[in-house]
């Protein structure tokens, strides 16, 4: 009997591929920029998550470490361009930033 | 289609179980495969979850409420699954820090952008909405 287990995982990989095409249609039509943030960093951990079934599949299982680079370069990326988009410039020192004084215009969550 | 390579695929296992009747070591290696199945088909259905729940939903903060809290819960037990299956210690390390590294950095990006687009003045859809059709959205 072939074993059985590289199909389910081949399966799991086809679910995640559509689970990121469907992540790829909120990043193109996103009607906001911090909708196009959230949507490619939720491709990051799906591309995280196909990277470690893959390797399973073809039982090489040194591409997780690939997979665990590729987590944290999604999340520095992530903050990155936050804060560029917040202050205009990677050079700024936070601790320099009033942060309370830059909430707009104080009306608090509703 | 993928549904039904996944059952098919999982049919052979649970024949072998029927036919081994009590012997415990093989009983033992198909417990842990269909564990495995298990946990990918719930990771499944939350990564997918979440996605539909990000295409589909109003406002920009519940996308972030589907995106943040399904993408942490999917992906550990995707992981976890695959921790099962992997057969040395290294690798299970390996694992073990993704899943670590995903459990802590994705509620913070969650987090960082939503401060961040509140501080832009992103304000939350109030009140009663009603879904569109799916064919009357363009």
């Amino acid at each position: 009997m072939r074993d059985p287990m590289p199909y389910i995982m081949l399966g799991a990989t086809l679910l995640l591929v559509v689970a990121m095409v469907l992540m790829l249609a909120r990043l193109i039509g996103g009607p906001s920029l911090y909708d196009r943030l959230l949507a490619v960093n939720s491709f990051g951990t799906k591309t995280v998550l196909f990277l470690c079934v893959f390797c399973f599949i073809i039982d090489r299982p040194d591409g997780i470490d690939i997979a665990l680079l590729y987590a944290l370069m999604n999340f520095i990326a992530t903050i990155a361009v936050l804060k560029f988009f917040n202050y205009g410039a990677l050079t700024v020192d936070l601790r320099d930033v009033d942060t309370a004084r830059e909430a707009p215009d104080a009306e608090g969550p509703p | 289609m993928s549904l039904a390579t996944l059952i098919l695929a999982a049919e052979p296992v649970a024949a072998d179980a029927v036919r081994a009747g009590l012997d415990w070591a093989v009983l033992v290696e198909n417990a842990l495969d269909v564990f495995t199945v298990a946990f990918l088909l719930g990771g499944l259905f939350f990564v997918l979850a979440g996605s539909i729940g990000v295409l589909r939903l109003p406002d920009f903060y519940t996308r972030l409420h589907a995106a943040g809290v399904t993408d942490t819960l999917g992906a550990e037990l995707i992981l976890f699954a695959l921790i099962l299956q992997a057969d040395n210690w290294q690798v299970v390390a390996k694992l073990l820090m993704v899943a670590f590294f995903l459990f802590v950095t994705s509620p913070t990006a969650t987090h960082a952008v939503a401060h961040a687009a509140w501080r832009a003045g992103e304000k939350p859809r109030l009140g009663r909405w009603k879904a569109p059709a799916l064919e009357d959205e363009g």
